[in-house]
Formats: C-alpha cells, sequence, structure tokens
C-alpha cells in the first residue's frame, strides 16, 4: 500500500501500522514520562538524599531531605565553618523510577514472605482473582436473568427497578461492617462487597440493553407465530447477547474496582493486603509492581474475552473504534 | 395542448373482465368491516382511520395506496394483529382476528431478519415455532429459498445480504409458514430502482406460482399498477377508502406495459385521486432560485 491513510479523519479506520504504533505509544508517553522525571535530574527531585552527613549530627546517610531543609543546613555548616553535608538531589520515595519497579516486579514473586503466615505475592493474586470470580459469578447468576426480565416484561421492572435505583446510591463499602457481622471475618464478606457493588448497577445496565433490541424484531416474531416464552428465548436473549457480552466485560472492570476495599474488610487479604504491607515497610517499587499487574491481569483478561466475543458472535458487524 | 386520448381507466378488455368475474367467485380470504383507528397522542385524538371495508378474494393481489400518513402501515398492523382497531372488526376466513398469528405472513419496510441467525434459520424460525422438528422445517426452508434464488446463501447472515437479499429472504421466511394472506408495507421503498424493479418481477413471478393472497403497500403508483388486481386508494386526514380500482392492465404484465393505454389511463385515475387539483394548485409559479453564479467568461466562451 503506498497511500497512506491519514492520521486524524473523522470515524475513519486507520491502518494496522499505525494503530500498532498508537498502541504502543500510548504506554510509551506515560512511561516516558515517568522515566524523565526519574532520570533526568533538576526536572522534578525536590529531595536531597544524604550522602555524608557532615557536621550536622541529626543527618543520617540515606536520609532524604527537603531541599530547602538541605540548603539551610549546609549554609549552617558555612557558617560555623564545620564540614558540610554532602548530597545528591532525589525524587521522594513514593515515586521509584521505572527499573526499581522493573526489578520489583521479578523480586516481588521470588521474595519468600517475612512470615510463614503470610503467602506468596502469587498466592495472594491468586486468591484476589478468587474472590472476584465469586462475587462477580453469584453476581450475575441473578443480575442478567434479572435485567434481562426487568427489560422484557415491564411488570418485573416495576416491581424491581425503584428499589434497586434506590440501593445502587448505597455505596457497597457502607455495608463491609454488616457483611462482616453476618458472614465472618474471611471471603465471605469481601465475595459480598463486590457483589453489592455489581449487583444493582448490572439489573439495570442489562435492563437497559434489553429495553434497546429493536421492537420490529419482536413484531416479525409474533407474526411468524411465536408465542410468550418463544419470544424471550428465541428472539429477547439471542438478540441482545452480543451486547450482554459487552456489557458484561465493562461490569468486570467494575468489579475489579471493589477489590481494594472489599480486600480491606474483615482480615486484609490478596494482593490488597500485599500492597497495604509493603507500603508500610515503604516499599513503593513493590507498591507500584503490584498495582501494574492488577492492570495488566485487567487488560488481559479483556483482551482474551473481547477474542472470545469475534468466535462467538460472528454475526456482528465489525465496530470501528470510536 | 392536447392530450393522447386515454381510455377510460374503467375499460377493461374481455378477457380482463373475465378474470375479475372468476376472482369474485372465489371465497372471500379476508374481511374488513367498518374499520376505524384512533391514537391518543399528546396532540389529542388522530384518526389514523375511518371507516373502512373491504374485502380480498382467494389469490388476488391488492395494493394499497394513499398519500404519507394516511393510515396505510396503521391499517396493515391491524390485519397483522399488531395493534388493536379502535372500532370494526378484521375477519380472516370469517373468523374474527384478534392477535399475530402464522396465518398472516408480514414483510416490514425495515429490515426485520435476526442478525444472530443465517438466511436458513431465518426461513426455519416460523416453523420451529410452529412445532416443526428441525429437519422438516430444514428441507422446507431450503425449498423457499430456493424459490427466492438465494440457495447460494443459505449460510450467510443477514449484514452479508444487499437490501433486495435480505427482503427476498423476508419474503422466503413469511410464506414458509403458508400463510392464508401476505401482508407488505412498501417492502421494496428502501430499495433502488434497478432493484426495484427486479423484486417485483420476483414477487409476482412467485404470486403466480403459489396459492397466496397478498395485500401490498406502496406509495408508488407504477408499483402498484403493476402487481395489482385491485388498488385500494386511501385518502388522508382521516384515512378513508377514496376508491377501489380493478387494474384493467392484462396478465401477464411486464414492464413495457408501462407505456400501454390502459396502464396510462390507469395512472392518471390515480393521479387524479392522490392528488386533486386544488384552487391553489398553481405549482407552475414555483420561484426560481438561482443556486449558482455562473461567472461571465464562461457565458462569453459560447
Ligand atoms: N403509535 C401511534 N401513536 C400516535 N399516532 C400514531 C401512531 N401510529 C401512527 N400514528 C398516526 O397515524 C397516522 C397514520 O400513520 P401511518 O404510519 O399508518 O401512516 P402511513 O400511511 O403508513 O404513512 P407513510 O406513508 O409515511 O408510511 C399518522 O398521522 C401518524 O402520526
Ligand atoms: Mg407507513
Amino acid at each position: 500500500m503506498s497511500q497512506s491513510t491519514p492520521w486524524f479523519a473523522v470515524r475513519q479506520a486507520l491502518s494496522k501500522k499505525q494503530v500498532t504504533t498508537l498502541t504502543l505509544l500510548s504506554f510509551l508517553l506515560p512511561i516516558l514520562l515517568w522515566s524523565l522525571v526519574s532520570y533526568v535530574p533538576f526536572l522534578w527531585h525536590p529531595k536531597v538524599e544524604i550522602i555524608e552527613p557532615g557536621s550536622i549530627s541529626w543527618l543520617k546517610p540515606g536520609m532524604l531531605v527537603d531541599r530547602a531543609v538541605f540548603a539551610e543546613q549546609t549554609q549552617l555548616a558555612a557558617e560555623q565553618q564545620t564540614a558540610a553535608p554532602q548530597g545528591l538531589r532525589a525524587n521522594p520515595i513514593y515515586l521509584p523510577a521505572p527499573h526499581e519497579v522493573a526489578i520489583a516486579f521479578y523480586t516481588a514473586f521470588t521474595t519468600e514472605p517475612t512470615r510463614s503466615s503470610e503467602q506468596w505475592l502469587h498466592e495472594s493474586l491468586w486468591h484476589s482473582i478468587q474472590v472476584i470470580f465469586w462475587g462477580f459469578s453469584l453476581s450475575s447468576l441473578l443480575g442478567v436473568p434479572l435485567g434481562i426480565l426487568c427489560g422484557t416484561y415491564v411488570a418485573f421492572s416495576r416491581l424491581q427497578e425503584p428499589f434497586i435505583e434506590f440501593f445502587r446510591y448505597l455505596p457497597a463499602p457502607a455495608f463491609g461492617a454488616l457483611a462482616v457481622a453476618i458472614l465472618g471475618i474471611h471471603d465471605g464478606p469481601k465475595i459480598a462487597i463486590i457483589f453489592i457493588g455489581t449487583f444493582f448497577q448490572q439489573v439495570l445496565v442489562i435492563a437497559n440493553t434489553t429495553r434497546k433490541l429493536d421492537v420490529a424484531l419482536l413484531e416479525a416474531a409474533l407474526t411468524l407465530g411465536a408465542k410468550k416464552l418463544q419470544l424471550l428465548f428465541r428472539v429477547v436473549i439471542p438478540g441482545i447477547l452480543p451486547d450482554l457480552y459487552r456489557d458484561q466485560r465493562i461490569l468486570l472492570g467494575w468489579a475489579w474496582t471493589y477489590l481494594i476495599v472489599a480486600e480491606l474488610i474483615g482480615t486484609s487479604s490478596g494482593i490488597t493486603w500485599f500492597i497495604t504491607q509493603q507500603a508500610r515497610y515503604k516499599n513503593f517499587d513493590n507498591v507500584y509492581a503490584a498495582i501494574i499487574m492488577i492492570g495488566i491481569i485487567g487488560v488481559v483478561c479483556d483482551i482474551l474475552l473481547a477474542r472470545l466475543g469475534k468466535r462467538l458472535f460472528p454475526w456482528e458487524k465489525e465496530q470501528v473504534k470510536g | 395542448m392536447t392530450a393522447i386520448e386515454l381510455p377510460s381507466y374503467l375499460e377493461k378488455s374481455a378477457a380482463v373482465s373475465a378474470r375479475f368475474e372468476k376472482l369474485k367467485q372465489r371465497e372471500v380470504i379476508l374481511e374488513v368491516k367498518q374499520l376505524g383507528k384512533q391514537f391518543d397522542s399528546q396532540q389529542g385524538l388522530v384518526t389514523a382511520l375511518r371507516d373502512i371495508n373491504f374485502k380480498t378474494h382467494r389469490r388476488e393481489f391488492v395494493c394499497v395506496i394513499g398519500p404519507s400518513g394516511c393510515g396505510k402501515s396503521t391499517l396493515i398492523r391491524i390485519l397483522a394483529g399488531l395493534e388493536a382497531p379502535s372500532s370494526g372488526e378484521v375477519l380472516l376466513d370469517n373468523k374474527p382476528v384478534f392477535e399475530p398469528g402464522p396465518d398472516r405472513g408480514m414483510v416490514f419496510q425495515g429490515y426485520t431478519l435476526f442478525p444472530w441467525l443465517n438466511v436458513k434459520q431465518n426461513v426455519m424460525f416460523g416453523l420451529e415455532m410452529q412445532g416443526y422438528t428441525k429437519a422438516t422445517a430444514e428441507s422446507e426452508a431450503l425449498n423457499w429459498i430456493e424459490l427466492v434464488g438465494l440457495e447460494r446463501f443459505a449460510d450467510a447472515y443477514p449484514h452479508q445480504l444487499s437490501g433486495g437479499m435480505k427482503q427476498r429472504v423476508a419474503i422466503a421466511r413469511a410464506l414458509a409458514n403458508k400463510p392464508r394472506i401476505l401482508l407488505m408495507d412498501e417492502p421494496f421503498g428502501a430499495l433502488d430502482a434497478q432493484t426495484r424493479s427486479k423484486m417485483q418481477a420476483n414477487l409476482i413471478e412467485i404470486w403466480r406460482n403459489i396459492d397466496i393472497t397478498v395485500l401490498f403497500i406502496t406509495h408508488d403508483l407504477d408499483e402498484a399498477i403493476y402487481l395489482a388486481d385491485r388498488i385500494l386508494v386511501l385518502k388522508a386526514n382521516p384515512g378513508e377508502v377514496e376508491e377501489l380500482i380493478e387494474v384493467s392492465v392484462p396478465r401477464p404484465r411486464h414492464s413495457s406495459q408501462v407505456i400501454s393505454p390502459e396502464f396510462l389511463a390507469t395512472k392518471k385515475r390515480l393521479e387524479e385521486l392522490i392528488h386533486p387539483p386544488g384552487p391553489e394548485d398553481d405549482t407552475d409559479d414555483l420561484h426560481m432560485i438561482r443556486m449558482t453564479h455562473v461567472g461571465d467568461d464562461v457565458e462569453i466562451m459560447e
């Protein structure tokens, strides 16, 4: 292809190469920004890491102090004609450099837990995935059929939706203490929080998706002799399936956002336990590594589901990504 | 100005008259009695249809024409059972119609194939609803697909078909149920002229070969004359039967008949009915608006 596709054309598809470039850039740009801030001194580096305390007794090697404080102490030492402290400009401890996080990405998995009762990182992650899985599955088991019923039969919608509409405004974490009281301190309340966070939205979203089914398809089915339940099972459900699948993918993303809150309830567990623990030790490289892992799991999951969706629904037209 | 002398649209050859005599002897499939429909809309009560009466006989092809908004779709939706009449009744084989059913097939103006089913499965849909086994439904469906000439596309999904092909599948799907009457609401309205005339010929061919009565809505006069035995002309506000015309154009029909005297006479009559020459009808005094400026040099070039 010699003819190049323009980069900016309203709602026009780009070439494969352009798409790949942009996808890479979308990750490379934030990493580049992060690298600049981390490696190019004087861009930010608001702290000074002490190498040699000199005559200032309260400074210790490895300590991070504000640049202003460091300047003050240097000045003080100069005035008293004692040894000046030595230091290098540094970023705050909560912003580790990319390579530190990259190393942590590896070492987090290989570091033995400090106490034998604690979990390895991969065990923590697996635990989190299970909590999400059960919370989301239970929610879907009830929420999907209920949503479809609400979208199909006005009676259901009138009976269910006003209460659900009210309930979805209640923040799921508010039920944490209650969930612990009822379900104990282990995984029960965590799954419950994910459930509460997902279920009510799910019913409403899926009811709306169901209502968007073209009435003409239902009318066509009626004139072909379809009756009551046939309409539901042979027209409504297959008709909304691709959209329902898309909704489920989005809802699964929401379920992940409830994970951290859910895991703090009762005994802290899973990836959240790892993150809070590492933050307490000020191992922020590990904290970032863990957060990025959650992101990677989420994205990989979504990509796999999207691929599967294309297989499952061959009649869906390709959509240009808006 | 002297127009070409046309015969009256009422004048028929002996053969055509005999055909109508025979048609009227046939059993009545659909009877509409004093049908009325009012909608309770925000603008208040809207009368869409008033006092509609007509009958269709077995294997007759009836077209319904009328200005936009005169209630054609409303009428056909009531016949299909998708809408309830406000007054009057619809009888199919002398039994009143209350709800949609497979005895009345419908082809809509929009595309209503089920996108998740391929062509064959779409045509099988109605048969499966009737409780036929998959195997029977499949072989039956393939026959109908062949009839509309889409054997090669039996496994294609609707989004892979052209508009004309989609409507042919919709016809096959409706006919597969062996309905007593086929209701069609501007089925070719969205197609280009060429596809449209092919579809018309195709439909006539199907109609000639099977035992089916057709009620066909259109706003295209040529289409109505080409297809119909009789044309039901509705007038607007409220929708009432203006006239029921027996088309004098002999069968078998051919597209070259559009310039035959019978065709032109019927068309003239329809035009009079649809666009009655009113007192403010001086369309010749249309204001001319200059849309482009033609540079003088262009004129000079001449
Ligand atoms: N559901 C409805 N509620 C209120 N008014 C309606 C409804 N359906 C149709 N109407 C009104 O009834 C009249 C007839 O509508 P209809 O769709 O039957 O016309 P039509 O002859 O099919 O028009 P077109 O040629 O544009 O398809 C219109 O005035 C329309 O506004
Ligand atoms: Mg209409």
